[in-house]
């Protein structure tokens, strides 16, 4: 009796499955595969569907490298149409991979040419977001002593015992914080500046959540100072518990101590709503949604016309200077590199 | 004597499901890992094995284990004793208590042991002031004690259901036989007491091994970077390297230990199990009358919940004290004040501030959680109890000795790579079911299926054959052998499975959040969206949702306590 209950409940579960409504008068469905960190406002995703008559369907599927993973896994029958949230430290792979069409979208004329790494246009740039150095305000004004304005400051005796740091082998951001310090010392210089910063007793953990909410002093730890994001002291504000005035944390901002990440859309290969698709990338792309962005993922629209809401603008200290590196570089290297660090620094 | 036919029509479904879901994705993601391999297939083996980075990640993830397993079943052991041979009020809440940890996601167990082992939390606040330290004395994260604590924590309640169950039906006569004989209690419990307990033992130490064998959120979360076990290696050669050869021959490594040690256990476990005759609770178990039992009872259960719950309470205060910004800051350091009682953080769960897209309410995330549960519940146990039966008919059929320990794979596979797997292999009707939300419970039923399946062995193993005989001569029918032997019998084993399937469906954070759909978030993936963001009120809503999970699962497990087939008619 038993297996033919349960053969019966496979059976009807596949058939549920199975039985998608495909055709008829119903609205065209676009699919949008993203990293787990995709968010947008409900009403401006209902302006795109009510404009071209569109059913929209996201599939999240984990972090940057897990989403991506699956869209390349999937590229013989792909999941969706169109992939957001590939970031540069991960962009060599998706165009070795061959993963994207191309499209030309009108509005890439909005968006400087710093943003646009493709020169083929197969990842269409969409926001970017600084990883900078986070401190808190209040021990630095206790202890009379000045935040740190270069990477160099870190390696001062008055800073020892003070920052803690993620581990680029599995951390965006410390993979970003670590490229920042390739990118400023260079190839031969980056170790031997990680050992100072290990002799100055930097802490390392494997996320940022535990960066930030155990061992950051604003919060739960005893470090003021923690690798973070550009935008983290304007959302202290936007997220307090009682409303504040101003932020409790600051980011550091000088040349070259910050990474620049920006991320990328692109219409999947074989897509069979090519139209659709570049109606969508035009859409992320256009002023709508760009201004929608900041608030629901923490990260910068790239189009020059978006604008960004006040408490950001208030708060908000964008670096002149950041690093970049070229994404090959970083493909390229990227195992090496950690190799090298967690040598220097876990050993 | 058995019908091996009817043992192949008891295979069919659980194989069914196994191989759909299981073996083809896993199948399908390790064929195309090698094929990406410049150098063929067994260039990767060879590097692997010889590099001493894998060396040294497979020799930490068994030591790790083989060192958590024993912690926990010396902490469980007392637990399951007294659980077994005792009754006493507060018995369901006790065993629902212990139950909670297995059912949180990793991030919510850190921060839990954070709100009470912190640098600036209310150990180590206590301790500074005590001893007038001006650094905080106990750093828990980052260390190896934090990923032992951490798996008894998660594990115990394994080796406490398993055990304690099974002891529970014990016949006291054999000990007290034994000691009427002349033997000592130390001698009773070594020669009596503890051979016939072994395959309960053994089935849970099994268990909990896996389990710490493939760990990956402890490890990560509060082990720190210095430490890696395969699982965690095998994520970082898939995603942040994209080295899928040598992640696949990992995967193909950490199955392979998982496959060794349950064959071993199979051969064991069916030379250690015994029909034997199982006395009903009401007969076994004493109440607490002497000093000495109230004395134990006292010790055991302050040490279970001491160890268990405080960090669950820390984590639960928390979410109802302000978290800021009213700090002050002594000569001596950094010193949290509690700033008193808030509901903010409830408020702000239960009002949508944000219209965003993915939205959802708590009520609705919990909704989900439970469908999903329920979906698993009723799949697991379909399927498991049919598994469970062809193994306890006949132990020793070729066809059983061989298909028992792959039973227990799925428990043993890298998340990541099946995740992957599920995209690469599930992509064609009417099997397409990479977008639909019945991935969610199918890979919790992977999950809860091998726990099912041990669960119920080691009881219908038990089920004397001469009782259904005796059934049968006496003219029942073969459902009324089931219904009036069998379902007694294994009752309170299927209320175990049950409540397995639950725990599993409703903590699943790894699996769920690579398959979810973004508008169907479950409790823990809608925590961890709090968690991954900055600001006061996004860490208080993750704290409040982390504590009405615990509510949830407390309640959940005290419900399916009352509805114990059991007392339907235990004999």
């Amino acid at each position: 009796m038993k297996p033919k209950i349960s053969l019966l409940l496979i059976l009807l579960a596949l058939l549920l499955a199975a039985c998608r409504p495909s055709t008829g008068l119903e609205p065209r469905v676009l699919t949008v595969m993203t990293h787990d960190s995709f968010a947008a406002s409900e009403e401006v995703i209902q302006t795109f569907k009510t404009e071209y008559n569109v059913e929209v369907q996201f599939l999240e599927a984990g972090d940057t490298g897990t989403s991506l993973n699956k869209a390349i896994l999937s590229k013989k029958n792909p999941l969706a149409d169109v992939f957001y949230g590939v970031d540069n430290s991960f962009l060599s792979r998706a165009l070795d991979e061959d993963i994207f069409e191309p499209y030309d979208s009108p509005l890439l004329a909005d968006i400087p040419e710093n943003f646009q790494l493709d020169p083929q246009n197969r990842a269409l740039p969409v926001d970017y977001g600084d990883v900078c150095l986070n401190y808190e305000i209040a021990y630095f004004e206790n202890n009379n002593l000045p935040p740190p304005i270069s990477l160099e400051d870190l390696l001062m005796p008055d800073y020892k015992d003070l920052l803690v740091v993620e581990n680029p082998a599995i951390s965006s951001p410390g993979l970003a914080f670590l490229l920042t310090t390739i990118g400023h010392f260079g190839e031969d210089g980056y170790l031997d500046f990680w050992k100072g910063l290990v002799e100055n007793n930097v802490l390392v953990v494997n996320d940022w959540e535990t960066a930030y909410y155990t061992e950051f002093s604003q919060w739960g730890g005893t470090r003021p100072l923690v690798v973070s994001y550009g935008s983290s002291p304007p959302f202290e504000v936007i997220f307090a518990e009682e409303p504040i005035e101003e932020p409790p944390t600051a980011a550091v901002t000088g040349d070259d101590t910050c990474f620049r990440q920006i991320e990328f859309v692109g219409i999947l290969k074989g897509t069979p709503n090519r139209d659709l698709a570049e109606k969508w990338v035009d859409f992320m792309l256009s002023t709508t949604f760009q201004e929608d962005i900041p608030l629901n993922m923490y990260v910068f629209p790239v189009n020059t016309h978006a604008k960004l809401n006040e408490t950001f603008l208030k708060y908000l200290a964008i670096p002149e200077k950041p690093v970049t590196l070229d994404p090959a570089a970083i493909a390229a290297n990227r195992e090496a590199w950690i190799q090298a660090w967690t040598e220097m620094v876990l050993r | 004597m058995s019908n091996p036919l009817k043992s192949i029509l008891l295979w069919v479904a659980p194989l069914a499901f196994l191989v759909a879901f299981y073996f083809y994705p896993l199948g399908s993601i390790l064929h195309l890992s090698f094929a990406r391999s410049d150098t063929g297939t067994l260039t990767p083996f060879l590097e692997a094995i010889t590099s001493s980075r894998v060396q040294r990640v497979l020799g930490f993830t068994i030591w790790q284990a083989i060192l958590s397993t024993f912690l926990t079943l010396l902490v469980g052991l007392p637990g399951a004793y007294l659980l077994a041979r005792y009754d006493f009020r507060g018995k369901s809440l006790l065993r629902a208590l212990t139950g909670i940890p297995f059912v949180l996601p990793t991030l919510v167990v850190a921060a839990g042991f954070n709100a009470l082992l912190g640098p600036r939390d209310w150990v180590n606040v206590v301790l500074m002031s005590l001893f007038d330290l001006t650094e905080p004395p106990i750093h828990f994260i980052n260390t190896l004690t934090a990923i032992l604590v951490a798996h008894i924590f998660y594990n115990t309640t394994i080796v406490l259901r398993l055990v304690a169950d099974f002891w529970s039906h014990l016949n006291p006569r054999l000990g007290q036989a034994a000691q009427v004989l002349g033997a000592g209690s130390w001698k009773v419990l070594r020669h009596v007491t503890l051979p016939l307990l072994m395959p309960a033992i053994t089935a849970a130490a099994l268990l909990v091994f896996i389990f710490d064998f493939t760990s990956f959120g402890v490890i990560l979360v509060l082990g720190g970077p210095r430490f890696a076990t395969l699982e965690v290696e095998i994520y970082y050669q898939t995603i942040s390297l994209f080295n899928l050869p040598l992640a696949a021959v990992l995967s193909v490594l950490q199955l392979g230990c998982t496959l060794a040690l349950t064959v071993v256990y199979t051969r064991l476990a069916s030379r250690l199990s015994r029909p034997l005759p199982l006395r009903s609770q009401r007969y076994t178990q004493k109440r607490l009358l002497t000093w000495r039992s109230r004395l134990l009872a006292t010790v055991t259960v302050g040490f279970l919940l001491a160890l268990l719950t405080t960090p669950l309470i820390a984590l639960a205060a928390r979410s109802f004290i302000n978290l800021g910004p009213a700090r002050t800051r002594g000569d001596t350091g950094l010193i949290t004040l509690p700033q008193g009682f808030t509901l903010t953080f409830y408020r702000e769960l239960a009002f949508h501030s944000r219209e965003s897209i993915f939205y959802a309410p708590p009520t609705t995330a919990i909704s989900i959680s439970l469908g999903y549960a329920a979906v698993t519940i009723i799949l697991a146990l379909a399927l498991g109890t049919p598994a469970a039966w062809a193994l306890a008919r006949d132990s020793q059929s070729p066809l059983n000795r061989a298909l028992d320990p792959f039973l227990m794979l799925p428990l043993g596979t890298s998340a990541v790579t099946l995740g992957l797997g599920f995209i690469v292999a599930l992509a064609h009707p009417p099997l397409d079911l990479r977008a639909s939300p019945l991935l969610v419970p199918i890979a919790h039923t992977l999950v809860a299926f091998p726990f099912v399946v041990r669960s119920l062995t080691p009881a219908l193993r038990s089920i004397q054959p001469r009782l259904r005989q005796a059934a049968a001569v006496l003219g029942a029918t073969p459902r009324q052998v089931l219904r009036y032997v069998d379902l007694p019998l294994v009752g309170r084993a299927l209320f175990v499975a049950a409540t397995f399937a639950f725990t599993i469906s409703i903590g699943e954070f790894g699996a769920t959040a690579l398959i979810s759909r973004p508008e169907y978030p479950t409790v823990p993936v809608a925590i961890y969206r709090f968690l991954s963001r900055p600001g006061a009120l996004n860490y208080g809503q993750a704290l409040a949702l982390s504590t009405i999970l615990m509510g949830v699962t407390l309640v959940g497990m005290l419900v399916i306590e009352r509805f114990r087939l059991a007392d339907v008619g235990e004999f």
